[in-house]
């Protein structure tokens, strides 16, 4: 197989970024999908509110997915689903797995589209016994929307991801007793709007600076211990409540999809999980572009299609010149207070899309990017929240000879 | 009339597992029961995985003798059953320089015992092996090797069914009644009958014991709890690496051992508890697991920990007792036709088969053992698609449209390896079950991709209810059914 572009994953990044691709240009543009149907996760997510930025109008994951997967088949875009993509190469040679068999692709430019997955209660270390009724809120969700399986009578959910707080909602409706949602950090992980139409709507109770310390039950989930944590985040003895219960819904973050990424030896970020990127979404691989979820996890799926596009229009520049933009590279450095930003490194004469994450709730802000002395984008917030993404296109390009640019966040 | 075997064996762990594949080797039947719902869910799936030389016994202890003569004919068993083994070799590593004299001594021991291949190293020599670790020497076991003690005991249990034995699981054995010269099991309403019983019963063996009227045994549970880091942290380490033992701690201290899936696993700890079930682990506890796996390998602190789990030491001395407890295998002194093992603990996988045959030569002692001629050692093992190079996928890929698709995404799982895992011969058809025959649910997302995919399997395929689809065990249930 040969491919112009090959996009791994059909997803909402992948579908985007291959229609994309085609209005761009490429010619023959391949979606490499391991599902019976492309769509990501969209696919498992009937409740309203997606496109809400892209097309003005409250949409089901599955009527958001539906809009890309016929604008790609529209455009001719190859979308070859049950197959896995096993490995990648710095060459951007593929080794797939499909009804095709096992066989490897060559492509033009590769943009890697694989979304995100759940962190575990492994990852996360709670203490205590490993019985049945443990589930991450994505696997509750694919269980109760895909498959009408429901997954237990009375649920704690720990951490208030937006997936949580989604479940919280959708698991009452399906008759179950939502004891609880208790977050570790003082404020909710999830975006405002899902606090208050998932928990507040039915009275669902938000424990902020709370964690559990133990699950028992020798089959199936039995009981939860809960702490209070003190401002070090450590519990406070004396301060726990032990819930009954028979579920957990975990619900506490998501990491950027990139062993394929790592294989080819792509440089990653311990900040994002995900490829260290340029202003073009270019990884450090030649070639290999990044975007959506697999990039860094968004707030909306609407500003994950807006980067897999912008991301695909530089993998058809790519094929183009054959090489990548030469010139000297400037590196973006996150200031106290942002927890990231993307991208990491922006070339003299761009003006990209910054995205970045604060570190924590703040109000009456300002963030400012800067470069050789210039302010190149600025903007006043009067909440930010690290549940929602800061998105800033620059005015200005960074001057030729500066060193870094810099993203701060200044009172006013 | 309930069933009659001539043999019962209580416990399907890897010790009774062995015992009844070796007990087959002889004309006789034989039964295994194991109280959950598949075998190896008890101390035997809990451990480190570590195929041990046999220098950390007294010398002359059933324990050591058994232990050199396990480790010695494992790579043959593992060959004979399919089981995944590397000889990896083994450092005990002295942090300290005051640690250097025990290495002496473990050094002795272990010669004494017959143990081979056993060297002191210089810091250098020990770097030169394992260059993340810093050390002042160590010693080097060259005949450890490492093993996955849940498919070894599965792979027993197959292959002792193969050859005749009958395996039934969820049979916890309630009463044991005296009937002439042999015994009536009871589990429930369930019974059957067995002129001779062995009991394997590993932490119950006590309770075991004094079911058939034997009260001369007591276990005591010491907990170990451990670790396990994403396969990222493998190129870190290849060699199982301890400390130096310090003497009336339980075990054999925190210890970093690589597993032949690619993990690494951090632990075991040791506490004496009064549960024989409590498998739970502990915020404390997983705390200082890092931090003294850190004190062996700083570098491990960029790794991840996919999950932890515990397991409990079958002790036949309690907490603070400085005495050696040895292997227990031995004819009840009260009661007629029962062979008891007891104090299994480590290195109770590497002599589970040596254990096997000691128990053949007991049972000999009451019956006479004939041969059988057709018994066939061999054991059949599925190829597998994740080590396979290239050209072998490819036409794994083309005869069998069951290889064209992955299920577990991390372990790299085809559907064909989940259905021979799912078509298992003990039957289990848990989540548990396919997991530790095929490694589904075992890497870094934890189930997050696949175990839903072998839930709809098990409904749509298999036809069972949500309702009874089960992680593991009788009440593990994962759903009350359909959404309404």
């Amino acid at each position: 197989m040969r491919a112009d572009i090959a996009v791994i994953g059909g997803g909402p990044a992948g579908l985007a970024a291959a229609a994309a691709a085609r209005a761009a240009g490429a010619e023959r543009v391949l979606v490499l999908e391991r599902e019976p149907l492309a769509g990501g996760i969209l696919n498992q997510c009937i409740h309203d509110g997606f496109g809400l930025v892209r097309f003005g109008e409250p949409l089901t994951g599955p009527e958001y997915a539906g809009r890309f997967l016929r604008a790609a088949e529209e455009r001719g875009v190859d979308i070859l689903t049950r197959t896995m993509v096993l490995e990648l190469t710095a060459e951007r040679r593929l080794w797939t797995l499909g009804p095709r068999g096992y066989e490897a692709a060559a492509a033009g430019a590769v943009i890697l589209a694989m979304g995100c997955r759940e962190r575990t209660r492994g990852a996360i270390q709670i203490p205590g016994a490993r019985p049945a009724g443990v589930f991450t809120a994505g696997v509750a969700q694919y269980y109760l929307n895909r498959q009408n399986m429901m997954i237990g009578r009375r649920v704690l959910i720990v951490g208030s991801g937006d997936v949580g707080l989604i479940m919280a909602r959708r698991l009452t409706l399906e008759g179950a007793r939502v004891l609880a949602v208790v977050e570790k950090l003082p404020y909710a992980g999830g975006l405002a709007r899902n606090v208050v139409q998932c928990l507040e709507d039915y009275d669902i109770p938000l424990f902020l600076r709370h964690t559990v310390t133990r699950i028992e039950g020798e089959q199936r989930v039995e009981r939860v211990t809960v702490a209070r944590l003190d401002e070090a985040g450590r519990a406070v003895p004396g301060a726990e409540r032990v819930w009954a219960c028979d579920t957990v819904v975990l619900s506490v973050g998501l990491i950027p999809e990139n062993e394929l990424a790592l294989q080819a030896g792509a440089e990653i970020s311990p900040l994002t999980g995900g490829a260290v990127v340029g202003d073009d979404l270019q990884t450090s691989i030649p070639g290999v572009f990044a975007c959506g979820n697999a990039l860094h996890v968004h707030d909306l799926v609407d500003y994950v299609s807006e980067e897999a596009e912008e991301a695909a229009r530089n993998a058809v520049a790519f094929i183009r010149a054959g090489r990548p933009a030469a010139g000297p590279l400037i590196p973006v450095r996150p200031a106290a207070g942002v927890r990231y930003v993307v991208p990491f490194f922006l070339r003299p004469g761009t003006r990209p899309l910054i995205s970045l994450r604060v570190a924590e709730p703040m109000s009456r802000r300002r963030i400012e990017v800067r470069a050789g002395g210039r302010v190149l984008a600025a903007r006043k917030f009067p909440r930010l929240t690290p549940a929602e993404m800061v998105r800033l296109t620059l005015r200005e390009a960074a001057p030729p000879g500066a060193e870094a640019v810099e993203v701060r966040i200044i009172d006013g | 009339m309930e069933k009659r075997f001539d043999v019962a064996v209580v416990g399907g762990g890897a010790v009774g597992c062995a015992i009844a594949r070796e007990l087959c080797r002889y004309e006789q039947s034989v039964v295994l029961l194991e109280k959950e719902s598949d075998v190896a869910r008890g101390t035997s799936g809990r451990n480190s995985g570590v195929v041990h030389a046999g220098f950390n016994n007294p010398p002359g202890s059933l324990a050591a003798r058994l232990c050199v003569e396990g480790c010695a004919g494992f790579a043959a068993v593992c060959r004979e059953l399919g089981v995944p083994y590397r000889r990896t070799g083994k450092l005990v590593a002295a942090l300290e320089a005051e640690d250097a004299p025990a290495l002496e001594r473990l050094l002795a021991q272990g010669r004494q015992g017959g143990v081979p291949e056993l060297e002191l190293w210089t810091p250098r020599q020990t770097r030169a092996r394992e260059p993340g670790i810093t050390s002042c020497g160590a010693l080097w076991s060259g005949s450890t090797g490492i093993t996955n003690p849940i498919l070894y005991t599965v792979a027993l249990a197959e292959n002792a069914q193969a050859n005749g034995a009958e395996i039934i699981l969820d049979f916890a054995v309630d009463t044991v009644v005296r009937a002439g010269d042999g015994f009536v099991l009871r589990a429930g309403e369930r019974a059957l009958g067995a002129d001779f019983v062995i009991n394997a019963a590993g932490l119950y063996a006590d309770r075991v014991a004094a079911l058939a009227g034997d009260e001369n045994y007591r276990i005591y549970p010491c907990r170990g709890e451990y670790l396990v880091l994403d396969k990222q942290a493998a190129a870190l380490l290849r060699t199982p690496v301890y400390p130096v033992p310090r003497p009336g701690v339980g075990g054999l201290g925190v210890h970093l051992t690589p597993t032949v899936d690619g993990n690494i696993l951090i632990g075991p700890s040791a506490e004496y508890i009064e549960s024989r079930a409590d498998t739970g682990t502990t915020a404390a506890v997983m705390e200082r697991l890092w931090a003294e796996a850190l004190r062996l390998l700083p570098a491990l602190a960029q790794s991840r920990v996919v999950t932890a789990y515990a397991g409990l030491r079958s002790k036949t001395v309690p907490a603070g007792a400085q005495n050696f407890g040895d292997f227990i295998a031995e004819h009840s002194r009260v009661t007629p036709n029962l062979i008891n093992l007891a104090g299994i603990e480590s290195p109770g996988l590497t002599a589970s088969v040596p254990l096997a045959r000691l128990v053949c030569r007991l049972l000999r002692e009451k019956k006479p053992l004939k041969p059988k001629a057709d018994f066939r050692p061999e054991r059949q093992r599925g190829e597998d698609f994740r080590s396979s190079p290239p050209e072998r996928r490819r036409a794994m890929a083309a005869a069998d449209p069951a290889a064209r698709e992955i299920v577990c995404r991390c372990e790299t799982v085809t559907r064909r390896e989940i259905l021979t895992a799912l078509d298992n011969p003990l039957g289990v058809r848990d989540l548990g079950g396919i997991k530790t025959r095929s490694r589904a649910m075992t890497g870094r997302c934890q189930g997050g991709y696949c175990q839903q995919r072998l839930a709809v399997m098990l409904r749509d395929e298999y036809g069972i209810r949500p309702a009874d689809i089960r992680l593991h065990g009788r009440d593990a249930w994962l759903f009350t059914g359909d959404v309404k």
